[in-house]
């Protein structure tokens, strides 16, 4: 017979529970959210001694008040969810701290088993603990683990086993509170005879937060009492009487006996006290904090960040597109071909899909990198060091020190990711830096986006690639910290602030495991969020494109366009041997494959003499007419071919271009026009904007073919498209087509992120419609500005720079209110 | 009445007691959550390279908060 047991792991941050975490329940691990918010909720399984553990990560946290979204999660989980037992993962070198948790846990009345953590680090630190102390002053079962080394985990896992067994009691710990007991019980006696409050949580707890003026706590009673009114009236007369005879609030009081307990109890566990001398850490800090060292190593970080992710990882990536391809070809080998004229839709779809998906794939080894890289930062203890050394400049733009991180994830200088920096977003505590961090993210520079600026700047800036690169990739910062504290004065401004009070957690050497384990898991989320929703709507894509489709006149032209070529073919080749082999258009398609398989056999020869000559040889004797057609330029079945193959190309390209124009997608490109010629956008530039939503990455490969950029990545002047109505397109036209970019939301992925993150649906289309409006007007000033002015597309952009820059400066200048929303109390 | 002295006014390399804590609401809880009481002790180590915020030591551990906050808490130099 097996046991189940329902165990949650609860802990201050930086106590080491994750680790704790990953060593009770190995790889089976899953991750959610809470219900309603966008906090992090992992659930972990193992089995042992016949019993089946299910073990929930609760988010870390100091306290268990309702001020923050993880304390109300973690407290609603232990009073609402039942669990069997829950562990009290403590940092043993932090012993006094931590316990100000464990003291708000075991007033919950539930079983809890103490952890003592890092022990290892607390000896180093000099600190020995005598656990025989703490489980008498606490009456809880107490053990220790050094989590790194999995030192403690047999122990762990069996007393989790065995928590349902009844060994694990209620704790017989009890907090006093002084002066504040007499009101704690009067109340707790009025509570009593609250049927419904009291099957929910405790009466004692629930008295002391009420006393404490807890939101949450407040607006339960409230809820559920049968007679509020009376015990709201007692309520605001014992914390009045008591703020009058001891000259302190309630919520005062009562944090600080807790702490005065917690010094008690830690005091009288520590058999050496705390030597006093400067930590390692300090002294680490003292470099990497130095006024002058600390930011050039912030730089040389952030380079080496990007040098290994962006420029090593592209490279990796560009060894990875080939089996891509590959694998994408073979898969279209199942699918239905397309006859001479004939596109079988489910062919164009599932090409289309492909395309669109294996474009995101390619991303992965960067991603990998990235993420990996990050969580080094992470787990070495660095992150709070940057957040600590730029929220000075990030808080006089409406930012908050952690907001550090998102703007790395999402691309600070270049190649970054707005999806996990989106997602990163919850580690600000501050509700209005929270919402502008998140409305700005996407303003920085996506791997995808990086690409397409490296095609316009190759093409149309082939002298000044350094320094335009420079300008995308600094500009969009310059303009995203100046909007976010725009953002922050004005549709922001209601929203609540919260102060910046961070621990500095110790220096720690990463494990490989939690690095590799924190890197997969955002890869993962990165897979399954992105690659879903960009591949549902790169169909819908693919729909407003392909729908209504061509009317049956033009269908008709092309048709009688195409017939007329056959026959020119079919007359040129009569006298000749393929006249013979040529009956049917699956004989003629026949022939196409034979060309297409002949150029791919020729390319994986790649350039090698002898490898290309025994290509020639292997088809010749396959199929000698055939090998004719396709390789003897002098032959008549070879030039009747060409031209048949050239025609077949221009009637199919001329019948997409009127598919595109007909479709929903192209009609929308040219409502735009009116507004959007004054950035140097035709509907077509704008079509492909649109379309390029679903996943910026499509949007190099198309704009190459709109903007007439050969393979060569040179400009090779108008395209025969005439994309800008014949005009040639300008480096100043890419200068305007970059920054609209740059401010253009990366991507669908993007926006729906933000919905989750921020739980709405308003700020979701925000976040969506200011920046485009925004970059509709950049590109508008730069392209009818720059061209009234006679500037080239360089010397608009420099303008362009100054004037961003001055007004960065400008709104950093503003002076800040002082925080105001904390009157003095007491 | 001078005015009260708060930890915003110690430099770096100074310690110091907390007295009291005069801020309320998320300021004060996250002040108290993150060990400010009465009689605790700290050490002001550095500045960050821009000045704000500031690093200091209590027990054992290290914290960051900007100059403006700390002026809710009020303290006697050491």
């Amino acid at each position: 017979m097996s046991t189940r047991v329902y165990a949650a792991l609860a802990g201050q941050p930086n106590s080491g529970k994750s680790t704790i975490f990953n060593m009770l329940t190995g790889a089976r691990q899953f991750v959610a959210n809470y219900p309603g918010v966008t906090v992090e909720k992992k659930v972990g399984y193992f089995s042992q001694d016949s019993a089946k553990v299910e073990l929930v990560d609760l988010p870390g946290t100091y306290s268990l008040t309702s001020y923050s979204m993880e304390e109300r999660v973690a407290r609603d989980f232990v009073l609402n969810d039942d669990p069997t037992v829950v562990l009290n993962v403590v940092d043993a070198s932090n012993l006094r701290r931590n316990l100000y948790l464990t003291m708000q846990l075991l007033e919950m009345d539930i079983p809890v088993v103490l952890d003592l953590n890092m022990i290892d680090v607390a000896k180093k630190k000099g600190y020995e603990i005598d656990k025989e102390v703490l489980e008498e002053e606490l009456g809880v079962k107490t053990v220790t683990s050094d989590g790194k080394r999995g030192v403690g985990r047999e122990e762990l896992r069996h007393i989790l086993a065995h928590a349902g067994d009844g060994q694990i009691g209620l704790p017989s710990f009890r907090m006093d509170y002084g002066p504040l007991e007499p009101a704690i019980g009067r109340l707790q006696n009025l509570l009593e005879l609250e049927p419904e409050l009291k099957s929910r949580c405790p009466t004692r707890w629930l008295a002391i937060k009420l006393l404490e003026d807890d939101e949450r706590a407040v607006s339960l009673a409230k809820e559920h009492a049968l007679q509020w009114s009376e015990l709201e009236n007692s309520l605001v007369g014992e914390r009045q009487a008591f703020e009058a005879d001891f000259t302190i609030r309630p919520a005062q009081h009562i944090a600080f006996r807790r702490h005065e307990t917690a010094e008690r109890v830690a005091k009288a566990a520590l058999k050496a006290k705390y030597p006093g001398r400067r930590s390692l850490t300090d002294r680490i800090d003292g470099v990497l904090c130095h006024r002058v060292a600390g930011p050039i190593i912030m730089c040389a970080v952030f380079y080496s960040l990007f040098e290994l992710a962006v420029s090593q990882g592209g490279r990796l990536a560009a060894m990875v597109t080939p089996y891509l391809s590959q694998a994408q070809f073979f898969l279209e080998g199942f699918l239905p071909a397309p006859g001479y004229m004939h596109e079988p839709l489910i062919t164009s779809l599932a090409s289309w899909f492909m395309t669109s998906v294996s474009a995101l794939l390619v991303y992965i080894p960067q991603f990998f990198i990235l993420f990996a890289l990050i969580a080094i930062l992470e787990d070495v203890g660095y992150l709070p060091r940057m957040a600590f050394m730029l929220d000075r400049i990030f808080k006089r733009f409406g930012l908050h020190g952690n907001s550090t991180l998102p703007f790395i994830l999402g691309g600070i200088y270049v190649g970054g990711c707005a999806v996990p920096g989106v997602m990163a977003c919850r580690a600000v505590p501050d509700e209005r830096a929270r919402l502008a961090t998140i409305l700005t993210v996407p303003l920085m520079n996506c791997l995808a986006k990086t690409a397409f600026y490296i095609m316009l700047v190759g093409a149309f800036f082939p002298n000044n690639q350094a320094g335009a690169m420079f300008f995308i990739s600094t500009i969009t910062l310059i303009m995203a910290l100046p909007i976010a504290r725009v953002l922050s004065l004005t549709v922001l401004k209601t929203h609540e602030t919260a102060p910046f009070i961070m621990e500095m957690p110790t220096y720690h050497l990463p494990t490989v495991r939690a690095v590799l384990t924190r890197a997969f898991e955002r890869i993962w989320v990165y897979i399954k969020k992105v690659l879903t929703i960009v591949a549902a709507v790169a169909v819908v894509i693919w729909a407003l494109l392909q729908f209504p489709g061509v009317d049956q006149a033009k269908t008709d032209h092309f048709q009688q366009q195409a017939q007329a070529a056959l026959a020119k073919f079919e007359k040129a080749i009569a006298k000749t041997p393929l006249a013979k082999r040529i009956n049917s258009e699956d004989d003629l398609m026949a022939l196409f494959a034979f060309r297409a398989d002949y150029r791919a056999a020729k390319a994986a020869a790649a350039g090698d003499r002898a490898a290309s000559k025994a290509v020639n040889t292997r088809f010749k004797a396959m199929d000698p007419v055939f090998f004719e057609a396709v390789k003897n330029r002098r032959s008549k079945s070879y030039k009747a071919f060409n031209k048949l193959r050239k025609t077949r190309a221009r009637i199919w390209r001329e019948r997409q271009g009127e598919r595109i124009n007909n479709s929903i997608l192209g009609k929308m490109g040219m409502v735009l026009e009116p507004i959007s010629q004054f950035a140097g956008f035709d509907w077509r530039v704008n079509v492909a904007m649109i379309s390029s939503f679903a996943a910026r990455e499509s949007a190099t490969a198309t704009f190459k073919v709109l903007y007439g950029i050969g393979n060569d990545g040179k400009y090779a002047g108008p395209a025969m498209g005439d994309s800008a109505g014949g005009k040639p397109i300008t480096p100043l036209n890419a200068t305007a087509l970059m920054l609209f970019m740059a401010l253009f939301p990366p991507c669908l992925a993007t926006i729906i992120i933000v919905r989750v993150a921020t739980q709405s649906y308003r700020w979701m289309l925000f976040a969506f419609a200011y920046p485009s409006i925004l970059g509709m007007l950049a590109a508008c000033l730069v392209y009818t500005g720059g061209g009234a002015l006679g500037l080239s597309g360089w010397e608009a952009m420099w303008t362009y720079y100054g004037l961003a820059l001055a007004f960065a400066v400008f709104m950093g200048w503003l002076p800040l209110k002082r925080y105001s929303s904390n009157p003095k109390g007491a | 009445m001078s005015r009260k002295i708060t930890l915003e006014d110690l430099s770096p390399g100074t310690s110091g007691k907390v007295l009291a804590l005069n801020a309320t609401g998320d300021l004060g809880q996250r002040l108290l959550d993150l060990g400010f009481y009465p009689g605790v002790e700290f050490r002001v180590i550095r500045n960050a390279p821009l000045n704000d915020p500031f690093e200091l030591e209590m027990m054992g551990y290290l914290i960051s908060l900007r100059h403006k906050e700390a002026g809710f808490v009020e303290v006697q130099p050491l």
